[in-house]
């Protein structure tokens, strides 16, 4: 919990690793992808304030009393919510896999929940994978990373490949509703956009009983991700990235697109995720709760934030998606996980502020 | 620095990203560029070692093309470093073997309709780099559905937007319309509204992008760094 200026704020973080990418765990003949993998995450870090900045051996692979610290204890998070990737093509072990942070889950119960994963090209075996881990773990939501590499020889997947659609069959028997889509640089075919939100559009058409979170709000295809989310209503915007990577590296692109989610998508279908262990939360939680539209002329149609927005983004509409309890005192309404008509805030101007020009 | 090197260069800077519509030299992606006896060697970066493989290959493939037409160049040598599909991508290149061949088994069309995608967008991007300052003046969604391109101020955007437009085969002329739709259909009063919007988000989009990847080349090359002459 956060409290600033006899505000509270109950924080949950929707988007976060427990990572190992220490040496140990770099696939032998395949450490280049190991090493650049991490790399290309310790390029992000730098966008944080320096003072958070961590040593590269650190940010290889913390312990657990380093996450608990960083995450309970000094980052206000009440509720964290683990999303596993694999990533077994180049570590050895796995990169931040179920099994690691379910272990962690069990022993913080009510702190940390553990989503899982699935890949469509695992056919039968990962179908039957998939029962397990509902069963072991209790799954509430699963993590989609769409540009895994595959032993079979392709370097990603899309939510409407025809084998995809029997694992969302299979989330809706389970109870797995809410799904963390996050896209990568690489695709099958090759030759198409793997940052492309279109397929989501379909799948969230086509199961509207499931929730579809798209992580870092479709960046770098933060356009077409509006432009979709806009007309689905089981569509959320997953803001790990657009705050650790722009509030305090570029803070006009960061009221830019803060400005843009909150007109398009809308302050009930927005979730915070600190994307821990990129980066620590402290300075995300405080940095967001102080945070307002800037008056600049260029920002002028764009919404100021309330302290109920504020509230919704941090924490209280991921609480609905995962049925999280909310103490009454940081409890407002949200209408997150409510069916709203496609385009709904768009019709009613309620999202945002006018439409420029009109 | 010769002629020759001068035109290497002006070469290179009509190479875009074609993600973020900028030239690879404005983006400092050009590591390193020189020339001997007429052999252009040019070697590429980029933000990260996982950009993708298509738009990296595009930009090679670009910027070979580029090079080899400048007069003067017999032969040209451009390769992209620290990427993880580098191999691919500069055997590929060097053999003009096409995307297809250079992915064999992972693409199944070469990069046409890709390139078009993002120049849309870029067409899109670029009405609201044109159309903004005149909603600021003041103008009204009926006078802006009714602009030409002839009618709006000359400025480095509008010549942008007509190459764009050019590129893509749609009207880019004096009487063009200023504000269009993706197939070049007009946009209409009612919808200049809306239209606006999708168009400062696609700007924001695409520039938001631009700022990630300069933001992770500077880190990633801190100490490095060629630059245009």
């Amino acid at each position: 919990m956060y409290e600033k200026d006899g505000e509270k704020y109950f924080v949950v973080d929707a988007h976060m690793h427990y990572w190992d990418a220490s040496r140990e765990n770099w696939r032998e003949g395949r450490e280049q992808y190991s090493k650049g993998w991490i790399d290309c995450f310790y390029g992000y870090h730098q966008l944080a304030p320096p003072e958070t900045h961590w040593d590269y051996e650190h940010y290889l692979k913390v312990s657990e009393d380093d996450l608990i610290k960083d995450v309970f204890e000094d980052g206000y998070v009440d509720v964290g919510i683990f999303q596993s990737t694999y990533l077994k093509y180049w570590y050895t072990e796995g990169f931040n896999t179920l099994e690691r942070n379910g272990a962690l889950a069990r022993k913080h119960p009510g702190k940390l929940i553990a989503n899982g994963g699935w890949d469509p090209r695992d056919g039968d075996a990962g179908l039957r994978q998939l029962e397990n881990d509902a069963k072991e773990y209790g799954l509430k939501g699963a993590k989609l990373y769409t540009a895994e590499w595959h032993e079979n020889g392709s370097r990603g997947w899309k939510l409407t490949d025809p084998e995809a659609y029997r694992f969302f069959e299979k989330c809706q028997e389970l109870g797995i509703k809410n799904l963390h889509v996050h896209k990568g640089p690489t695709i099958w075919p090759l030759n198409k956009d793997a940052f492309s939100a279109e397929d989501v559009d379909q799948a969230a058409t086509d199961h509207p009983d499931l929730n579809f979170i798209i992580e870092h709000a479709g960046i770098p295809r933060i356009e077409d991700f509006c432009f979709m989310a806009v007309q689905e209503p089981n569509v959320y915007a997953g803001c790990s990235v657009v705050i650790g990577g722009l509030m305090h590296a570029r803070p006009k692109f960061f009221a830019k697109v803060l400005g843009e989610l909150l007109f398009w998508v809308g302050e009930d279908r927005m979730t915070f995720g600190s994307d821990y262990n990129i980066w620590t939360p402290k300075w995300q939680v405080e940095g967001f709760v102080d945070y307002q539209m800037p008056d600049d002329e260029q920002f002028a149609d764009y919404p100021k934030l309330t302290t109920d927005t504020k509230r919704k983004i941090l924490g209280l509409n991921a609480a609905k998606l995962y049925d999280i309890e909310v103490p009454a005192e940081c409890q407002i309404p949200t209408r997150a996980a409510e069916e709203r008509a496609p385009g709904e805030e768009l019709v009613r101007d309620e999202a945002g502020a006018g439409v420029a020009g009109s | 620095m010769s002629d020759t090197v001068a035109g290497v260069w002006a070469a290179l800077g009509t190479v875009l990203d074609p993600e973020i519509d900028e030239p690879i030299t404005d983006l400092d992606f050009v590591e390193s560029c020189t020339v001997t006896e007429g052999v252009a060697t040019v070697r590429l970066r980029l933000p990260t070692f996982f950009c993708a493989p298509n738009f990296s290959f595009l930009m090679v493939a670009d910027a070979y093309d580029a090079v080899t037409a400048v007069p003067g160049i017999t032969h040209a040598e451009v390769s992209l470093i620290d990427h993880h599909a580098s191999a691919e991508i500069n055997g590929g290149v060097a053999a003009q073997a096409g995307f297809v061949s250079t992915f064999a088994g992972e693409a199944v069309e070469e990069l046409d309709e890709l390139r078009a995608q993002f120049l849309t967008k870029a067409v899109l991007a670029g009405q609201d780099r044109v159309a903004r300052p005149l909603v600021d003046g003041g103008a009204l969604p009926e006078e802006l559905a009714a602009m030409t391109l002839g009618d709006c101020p000359p400025s480095g955007d509008l010549e942008r937007l007509r190459q764009r437009r050019a590129a893509l085969g749609l009207p880019a002329g004096d009487d063009a319309p200023l504000l269009m739709h993706a197939d070049g259909s007009r946009v209409s009063t009612e919808q200049v509204p809306l239209h606006l919007r999708r168009a400062r988000l696609q700007r924001i989009g695409i520039e938001t992008n631009g700022e990630y990847c300069k933001s992770l080349l500077q880190s990633r090359y801190a100490k490095a760094g060629a630059g245009a002459p």
